[in-house]
């Protein structure tokens, strides 16, 4: 949890949080961060440069390729609170994992966004933070005209325990966008054993049980 | 802040392997080279900047890029958002970011090298009191 190096408690900065929003390509990412985010999303990027793979040149000198990965990201600030929350997209190729395992550095947790015209887009989102013990959670954003899926169709087809909540949600839409990062944040919050007071008042509601220290 | 006796190997940028391909390696080189050889405060892109309000520099010896950047850090900012805002890729916005921080005109919060952010229980009962709010 907290580091012996940072000074989170420093007036001059407010504490933040990180989430990361993942998904394929095209599943509404961006539009999910901009729903919720106080500012335009805005767009950082990395250049990376490749060694290319000839071994044919004597020099030594091999040619470079340079890549660019661009994330978007927004943010909520909760001023009262000295507190801000940044959410990340991850890169939107799939093949960038270097990056999400810096963007995952202290993330609390993420949302899947699954597009249930093309729902195994997501496979590699979920299987890269179950790997890592990220907490997630899926949010089906519905396209219009696509397959109507049951929650439990989802948790069947990712191949996800019972444990990971499968929610419904519009990326366009501030209040279901909000509703996903308050799952997510209950999500973690039950995983690591605590409730929140809306659950402790409710016991039949459908919280996960929590099971502290099992892997997904 | 940086020890120079630290090993490499223990520095916040390692050279991260790249499994695009076979035969295929990729380094970051900003990270590895301007990360311990200019940047003397290595920042995360998540790391928070403010201006110090420091008036020992003249701003009109920073360079164009440099000043724009302190102009971006009057309240406190990330690295990331300086970097969109710059339009200027991640490595190098930490470059700038750093020559400031150097130059007592700018401040940063996290100088170790592991970001770890404050999710302890507390504070995220008060997030999801601040989104159900929103």
């Amino acid at each position: 949890m907290a580091s012996e190096h940072s000074d989170h408690a420093d007036p001059l900065f407010p504490t933040q949080l990180k989430i990361l929003v993942a998904g394929g390509f095209g599943v509404g990412k961006t539009t999910f961060v901009g729903a919720v985010s106080e500012i335009a999303p805005l767009t950082t990027e990395e250049v990376l440069t490749a060694a290319s793979a000839g071994t044919d040149d004597l020099t030594g000198v091999h040619a470079k390729t340079t890549t660019t990965v661009a994330m978007d990201f927004g943010r909520i600030s909760f001023p009262t609170k000295n507190l801000v929350l940044y959410l990340f997209g991850t890169p939107g190729q799939d093949r960038f994992w270097f990056m999400w395992n810096e963007l995952s550095r202290g993330a609390l947790g993420a949302v899947v966004l699954a597009d249930t015209r093309r729902l195994d887009n997501c496979f590699g989102a979920v299987e890269f933070f179950e790997a890592r013990g990220i907490r997630f959670i899926v949010a089906l954003n519905e396209f219009d005209g696509a397959h109507r899926y049951e929650l439990d169709e989802v948790h069947a087809a990712l191949r996800i325990g019972p444990h990971v909540p499968v929610v419904r949600c519009d990326a366009r839409d501030q209040r279901s966008a909000n509703q996903t990062l308050i799952t997510l944040l209950e999500s973690v919050l039950a995983r690591a054993g605590h409730t929140t007071a809306h659950h402790a008042a409710n016991p039949a509601s459908a919280e996960p049980a929590g099971t502290h220290g099992s892997t997904q | 802040m940086t020890d120079p006796d630290t090993p490499p190997s223990r520095h916040a940028y390692h050279p991260e392997r790249l499994d695009s391909g076979p035969g295929q390696f990729a380094a970051r080189p900003y990270a590895v080279t301007h990360g311990r050889t200019e940047a003397s405060t290595p920042l995360d892109m998540m790391s928070l900047v403010r201006a110090t309000g420091n008036r020992s520099t003249p701003l009109v010896t920073l360079g164009l890029v440099h000043a724009e950047a302190l102009q971006l850090c009057r309240a406190p900012i990330s690295v990331a958002e300086v970097a969109a805002h710059l339009k200027t890729p991640l490595s190098a916005t930490k470059v700038v970011l750093s020559d400031l921080i150097d130059l007592r005109l700018l401040m940063a919060r996290f100088p170790s090298p592991e970001p770890d952010f404050f999710n302890d229980p507390t504070t995220m009962r008060a997030v999801i009191d601040g989104l159900r709010a929103l």
